[in-house]
């Protein structure tokens, strides 16, 4: 493994013999002063390298855990470890591996783009003409040299986020954690911020996700951990999860009208327009199995959609059942 | 953090608190230039002329350190309540806070941010001085002590005001209601002479007499309390501002929750 000092140096550095998580929280807690448990001895583990989604109802901890990470809320209880600096002996230390996008603005509206990640660099210790020469290069990636002079207030919604994800990649850190980076984003916005998250993923930095938009999640993310009324009610990979799916529902668009009374053995249907069938797959069976069917009865599918997305069917079947 | 690293966290504090109250000049630096002027021209020279002599000095020469006091106080305190206020307030202190600066840089940036504040207008107000009346230094050594003690003290009233304001409206009421009065009974305007024994006792508690004093020394070589009892009573308040700031900072105090 190597990796580049803030001086530019090529360090080398010895392989360790067993992988040390990015994030390793055991049994933390969280009362706030009016008395609200906001979390309840959760646990959780992010391997290095991951791309983790954390996703949960407004009011479940998300954003509680995430602050008490980065530091801004102080935890009741349990332990947290960032590349395994516990954050009760060396939180500096285990700052230096986090960079964090929080979910509301919190930058100088009045400080020009450019001085808000020259500065950040500076809180983190890096020499100035480093921080210059790591400032250009976000700013660039991200989209916004152009704007580097003016006012952060003039940006845009999406600009700022950017900004935002700017300023916490500017001391490199190995551990991202992004609080609903995309809220208010806009489709085309949101889908190149999703191609530069993959792209610094990908580079080796952990990321860890919360978001509103569970497609976002399901695209993205390789591992997730789902946390309601501060519990962690599901934590596994996200293909695991949903493949826990018992019943998916698709839409079929078909060529030739479809007959009133169309029925497919074994499945429940229902016929939505002339051209346009509901069909419910029940876990254990195969979707082949429907379409070899309306196939002898000389119906073409022209396109196939899930009704809903699928993370989103099984979110909701947590949820509510942890209700 | 390396004490380089450390070194350069500090710098970055304490040039963005420079940078910020030279890109506002007129709200920062002009009013004080302007004020004190008032001041001399009215109490220095209009009413100054009829008092006459006070503690062995013309009127004028008597209110010209208390004048540059005054203004080194304002200063140093209401940039630091207004800066780190600000920051709370558009939560862009959460940069320092997640950040892994230590908490004793984070305050001294703040306060040597004051600090430069009140040197500044202070070097500002000496010149406008200058065109009333002769400043003689009687010793540069306690000049400079009082000066930088005194910021320290006021820059770090300024934090804790501003760590516990909720509002603007909260960092310009202890200003206006506690400091300004503070200052008016300081002794800038009077010697401690003048008070019948009661009040010259009460007076004894407000820290502004020692500044005013220790600092009226410095120019003038002459003072209404010992000048051993104001530096000592100027370092005791330093300390213990400085300390509480420290503890307000590393619990979280309306920071963190």
């Amino acid at each position: 493994m190597h990796d580049y000092g803030y001086n530019g140096a090529l360090v080398f550095q010895v392989m360790p013999t067993r992988m040390i998580p990015a994030l390793s929280i055991k049994n933390l807690s969280k009362v706030y002063d009016n008395g609200f448990e906001a979390l309840k001895g959760i646990d959780l583990s992010v391997q290095q390298g991951d791309f983790f989604a954390l996703l949960g109802p407004n009011g479940a901890g998300k954003s509680t855990t995430i602050g008490i990470i980065c530091s801004l809320v102080s935890k009741s209880g349990g332990t947290v470890s960032v590349f395994d600096v516990d954050i009760d002996v060396d939180f500096p230390g285990a700052k230096k591996h986090i960079g964090i996008v929080p979910q509301e603005f919190n930058f100088n509206q009045f400080e020009k783009v450019e001085d808000i990640l020259v500065h950040q660099g500076g809180f983190y210790g890096m020499p100035a003409p480093l921080a210059r020469e790591r400032t250009e290069k976000y700013l660039r990636e991200l989209g916004l040299w152009d704007k580097r002079n003016v006012p952060s207030r003039t940006l845009s919604g999406g600009m700022k986020r950017r900004l935002m994800i700017a300023r916490a990649l500017i001391h490199e850190p190995k551990l991202l954690i992004l609080d609903e980076p995309t809220a208010g984003v806009d489709i085309e916005m949101r889908r190149s911020m999703w191609d530069f998250l993959k792209k610094i993923n990908e580079a080796g930095t952990t990321i860890i996700l919360t978001t509103h938009y569970l497609e976002e999640a399901e695209a993205l993310c390789r591992n997730i951990a789902i946390i309601d009324k501060g519990k962690i009610v599901k934590n596994s990979s996200m293909r695991d999860l949903l493949k826990q799916l018992h019943r998916e529902v698709f839409i079929l668009d078909c060529v030739e009208e479809l007959p009133e009374d169309l029925s497919i053995e074994g499945f429940t249907t229902h016929r939505i327009d002339n051209h346009c069938l509901e069909v419910a797959v029940e876990k254990g069976q195969e979707i082949n199995q429907v379409f070899q069917q309306l196939d002898a009865q000389n119906i073409r599918i022209s396109s196939m959609r899930n009704r809903a997305n699928r993370l989103e069917e099984m979110f909701v079947s947590l949820v509510e059942g942890a209700a | 953090m390396s004490l380089n690293e450390q070194f350069i966290a500090f710098m970055t504090i304490l040039r963005k608190e420079i940078k910020r109250y030279l890109r506002i000049w007129t709200q920062t630096l002009l009013p004080s230039a302007i004020t004190m002027s008032l001041y001399f021209v009215i109490f220095g020279s209009l009413i100054g002329s009829r008092i006459g002599e006070m503690g062995g000095f013309t009127y004028m020469e008597f209110v010209v350190p208390g004048l540059i006091m005054m203004a080194i106080v304002t200063n140093s305190y209401s940039n630091v309540v207004s800066s780190f206020f600000g920051a709370k307030f558009n939560h862009s202190v959460e940069e320092l806070l997640v950040s892994p600066t230590p908490n004793y840089v984070i305050l001294l940036g703040f306060v040597l941010g004051g600090v430069t504040r009140g040197l500044f207008v202070a070097v500002v107000v000496t010149l406008v001085s200058l065109l009333f009346t002769r400043l003689q230094i009687h010793s540069y050594f306690v000049v400079l002590v009082v000066v930088l003690m005194t910021s320290v003290l006021f820059a770090c009233a300024g934090f804790i005001n501003a760590v516990f304001a909720n509002s603007f409206d909260d960092i310009s009421i202890v200003p206006t209601f506690i400091l300004t009065p503070l200052i008016y009974l300081g002794g800038v305007f009077y010697s401690m002479d003048l008070l019948p024994p009661f009040w010259a006792a009460v007076s004894k508690l407000n820290p502004l007499v020692y500044v005013v004093n220790a600092f009226r020394y410095g120019v003038l070589g002459v003072s209404d309390v010992s000048l051993g009892f104001a530096l000592s009573m100027i370092a005791f308040f330093a300390v213990a501002a400085f300390s509480f700031c420290m503890y307000l900072l590393n619990s979280g105090t309306r920071l963190r929750q």
